[in-house]
């Protein structure tokens, strides 16, 4: 087991390499010289040229990217070139919190519905109830957030009034519900799907005869023998559907004006302000890689059966 | 009926023979009515697009300003948006902007990148297929759109400048149909969405190379390519339409989500993101819904329709799903 992780471990400094790199690398090459950017209309050419001595620009690129990698180590992202005078790190602490916070309540919401849905689907197989769930977890999965984020808002701040429209007042508040629904509604079709699937799966196994055979209570044989086996798949999925959320993230928030990492991305790609652009993606990257490593490590505790580094895992 | 059917097949029955295995699953999916209505919709969807200057009845670019974010009425469909141009005919070159980049994506990334290498590193195995499999992983292990995002955010810029060059030199007038935003795109995400195909075509090879008609191809003096192309992809050709169906969607998603970011897709060209950025606010929503409506109810059928049209070729076509 130590071996395997060991082994996932070492493949992240390479992955964050290749990020970095390629993410330092264009947007120094790209489009928009962020000391033009830094200057606004004043434009004086020994001012530039110390600019750029300054913040090293006239080194060579690699010496630029191993500075840059050794900043990123003591968590120092470079300073805006927008924002002059904050750092990356600071702007993006109180975004990121924001949108983490958003991120959390939709993940909650898919996990708890979907399963809920899934296992109420798959006992009552075959009835009305089912087919409805199949239905409705079959729409919801492709139903693109560009629909749901103006539905909702459409029906329940405008038409109905009973949600506030925009902005941010953190977790517990109303204002959280419509994004989190809005980016949750995949996710609980999605974890519907899994759940239904692999219950029905487990349900007809032997051991939950065999449970029932024995006289244990319906609940502790649905608890205990039906859901924690039927889990192991779903558990599998989330980290995809994680990094699907966090995509939707980016729109949910431009529709209800959350002052979120997605608002900032958009607005820094208009400004062409790379040290944000970087920051984003390397974070971005590094929670996705450490999330997936997370749950490859849930599985063992979840079914003894898998070791770990033996066999056929990956 | 299916169920008859399928049963002939592994019964081998005169009655199939001299079929071979795609028309069969294609006549299965044609018996399946959801299959269908989706490639039904889909072809009507693509078809639009394709036609779209001989089936819109405005230019995508031509203002009217006195005839500003109109109601839906006859001579426009969808009404007209803040510049007083018809939504209808915006909607059916943004399709047409989602052809062009699905089409260009699948045929060299997810066809041609991805079979190409998969071939390569299932035949070949070793060194080969090591550096394939794991640079693949790579691009696999981080979400790509990060990196799709950043390279559709760097390449275009000078793209456009080089457009402009040949603009200049030729006399012809090329930027503003916006190559530059396809290529981009199309680059980037082609870039990402090889591995899927490459590592479905590396097993179908590996376990095809110990078939029979391999060694029996090779014995009559096959050489590589032709054993490859001729012998062993037709021979793996229903996953490959069953990845390539399921794939779909998320180009054509990828696409609005960038055009969404303000990277893909420039104005003026028409992409349904960028009309769905564009009026994605309450106060649209407010005063004038069908300048959000439209661009968005036609997204959201196109994608449903793809997930369905790939569960319905799944079940035609992947021979374990029966």
């Amino acid at each position: 087991m130590s071996s395997y992780v060991l082994r996932r471990l070492m493949w992240l400094p390479i992955i964050l390499f290749v990020v970095s790199f390629v993410t330092f690398i264009l947007g120094r090459y790209g489009p928009g010289d962020p000391v033009q950017v830094l200057m606004g209309q004043h434009n004086n050419p020994a001012v530039v040229e110390r600019i750029r001595e300054q913040r090293g620009l006239n080194d060579n690129i690699f010496v630029q990217y191993g500075r840059y990698i050794g900043n990123v180590a003591r968590g120092d992202f470079g300073e805006s070139y927008k924002y002059r005078g904050r750092t990356v790190t600071e702007l993006l602490k109180a975004k990121m919190w924001v949108s983490a916070q958003l991120n959390i309540a939709a993940m909650i919401l898919s996990v708890s519905l979907g399963i809920s849905i899934g296992l109420f689907a798959a006992l009552k197989q075959g009835s009305l109830w089912d087919t409805a769930a199949v239905m409705m977890t079959l729409s919801w999965q492709s139903v693109p957030v560009f629909l749901t984020a103006p539905g909702l808002l459409w029906v329940f701040a405008w038409k109905l009034g009973v949600l506030p429209t925009h902005g941010w007042d953190g977790f517990f508040s109303t204002s959280i519900i419509l994004p989190a629904v809005a980016m949750g509604i995949p996710g609980v079709a999605i974890v519907a799907r899994l759940t239904r699937a692999s219950t029905l799966e487990v349900i007809s196994l032997d051991y939950v005869r065999t449970a029932r055979a024995k006289g244990l209570p319906e609940m502790m044989v649905r608890r205990r023998h039906i859901l924690r086996n039927a889990m192991i798949p779903v558990v599998t999925s989330l980290g995809l559907s994680l990094a699907g959320i966090a995509f939707t993230s980016f729109i949910v928030e431009r529709f209800f004006g959350i002052p979120g990492v997605g608002n900032l991305l958009i607005e820094s790609i208009f400004a062409r302000d790379y040290p944000i652009i970087d920051g984003v993606l390397l974070i971005g990257t590094t929670m996705f890689v450490m999330v997936n490593l997370l749950i490859d490590l849930v599985y063992p505790v979840l079914d003894p059966r898998i070791r770990l580094g033996q066999g056929n895992v990956a | 009926m299916l169920h008859s059917e399928s049963a002939n097949v592994l019964g081998g029955t005169t009655h199939w023979r001299g079929r071979n295995y795609l028309t069969i699953s294609l006549r299965r999916l044609l018996a399946n009515k959801i299959g269908v209505a989706c490639l039904t919709i889909i072809l009507l969807m693509y078809g639009a697009g394709i036609l779209a200057p001989v089936v819109t009845p405005h230019g995508y670019n031509d203002q009217n300003l006195a005839n500003v974010k109109q109601s839906p009425s006859l001579t426009h469909p969808f009404g007209t948006d803040r510049l007083g141009r018809d939504i209808f005919t915006r909607v059916i070159y943004g399709l047409r902007t989602t052809v062009i980049l699905t089409v260009v994506t699948l045929t060299t990334g997810t066809l041609a990148l991805g079979i190409t290498l998969g071939l390569l590193a299932g035949y070949f195995g070793r060194l080969t297929d090591t550096i394939i499999m794991r640079v693949g992983e790579i691009t696999t292990s981080f979400p790509d759109i990060f990196l799709v995002l950043i390279i559709v955010l760097t390449v275009r810029p000078p793209m456009v400048e080089w457009l402009r060059g040949v603009e200049d030199t030729l006399g012809i007038h090329i930027v503003h149909l916006g190559i530059a935003d396809y290529f981009a795109l199309s680059l980037g995400l082609a870039l990402f969405s090889w591995f899927g195909m490459a590592r479905l075509v590396r097993g179908q090879v590996l376990q095809a190379r110990e078939e029979q008609y391999v060694d029996a191809a090779r014995s009559i003096g096959c050489r590589t390519p032709r054993l490859l192309f001729r012998h062993l992809l037709p021979n793996v050709s229903g996953p490959i339409i069953v990845l390539v169906s399921a794939s779909l969607g998320g180009i054509a998603g990828a696409e609005v989500f960038l055009s969404f970011l303000g990277i893909g897709i420039q104005p003026p060209v028409p992409s349904l993101g960028l009309m769905i950025y564009a009026n994605g606010s309450l106060s649209v929503l407010r005063t004038n819904p069908h300048l959000l409506m439209y661009p968005v109810g036609t997204l959201a059928i196109l994608l449903f329709t793809f997930s369905l049209l790939g569960d319905a070729v799944n079940d035609a076509f992947n021979p374990r799903a029966r």
